[in-house]
């Protein structure tokens, strides 16, 4: 584990750099933990996140195929808003725990 | 040069020649999961591997339940290889574990295919088992971009960080 300051804001990584407390997290943290990536966030990444975040809170598992019937972003828009990681960034800007799903 | 230096893999290419249940997952879920890692992801499908993108076959899979020393039965106990020989019984545990399967939100092996070509993953027919069987294009499904021999399924394998797995 190791602190980090994203945005201004002191938080815990993992060592992949995933936020280890996802309370730490706001929009700004997210748009810094982008920028890292590569990605400029939209209105839809946060949508996705919003809803990513959602549904770690409410403890439930998350695959790329249950974003895709969440009604929010189809499976070929989630990569192209997360080229190259449609799970495991989105996960890392959602301030949440690394995906452990396969699917 | 760094001794830890990573070398990520660039791309994947895999070939599925068996139809069973099993082998057709394993390859469906590497193949997403490399795509998911942002690895480019080449799929060839020949002999009975074809099972798995022809639109007749694709849906009702079967495993093996003879001849499959790590089949069991429910709770655990051994599974008898003259029961798995009874006309009905390999469908009937097919389906069960396709419903399993469905339980972790495994898709169907239509929907996989889509997850896969929807991240950019490309899925290709062997030319010779697609003749040998008597297919054509029509019989197999949309996400199959094309029939190709295996020396052009080679000649997409370029790279020196590219994999082949064979399944």
């Amino acid at each position: 584990m190791a602190e980090k300051t994203i945005a201004g804001v002191q938080v815990n990584v993992s060592e992949d750099g995933y936020l280890e407390d996802m309370s730490q997290w706001n929009e700004d943290v997210a748009k810094g933990i982008a920028e890292e990536i590569g990605i400029e966030l939209t209105d839809k990444h946060f949508e996705v996140l919003n809803y990513l975040r959602e549904k770690t809170e409410a403890e439930e598992s998350l695959t790329i195929r249950g974003v895709g019937k969440s009604g929010i972003v189809t499976v070929k828009d989630l990569y192209k808003l997360f080229p190259k990681g449609p799970l495991k960034f989105s996960s890392k800007i959602a301030g949440i725990p690394k995906p452990t799903s396969c699917i | 040069m760094d001794a830890k230096e990573k070398k990520p893999l660039e791309k994947v290419c895999m070939i599925c020649a068996k139809g069973s249940l099993e082998d057709i997952y394993a390859t469906l879920v590497m193949a997403n999961g490399a795509v998911m890692e942002g690895i480019e992801t080449k799929v060839f499908f020949t002999f009975f591997g074809l099972d798995g993108i022809n639109k007749e076959t694709m849906l009702s899979l079967h495993t093996a339940t003879t001849g499959n020393p790590a089949m069991r039965m429910p709770g655990g106990l051994p599974f008898p290889t003259m029961l798995g020989g009874l006309p009905g019984v390999e469908a009937g545990v097919s389906k069960m574990m396709r419903k399993q399967m469905e339980e972790l939100d495994m898709p169907p092996v239509d929907e996989f295919l889509e997850l896969i070509t929807a991240g950019g993953g490309e899925i290709f027919a062997c030319k010779l088992a697609v003749d040998m069987f008597k297919l054509t294009k029509e019989d197999l499904h949309e996400e199959v971009s094309d029939i190709i021999t295996i020396g052009e399924f080679y000649e997409m394998c370029d790279g020196d960080r590219t994999q082949i797995i064979f399944t």
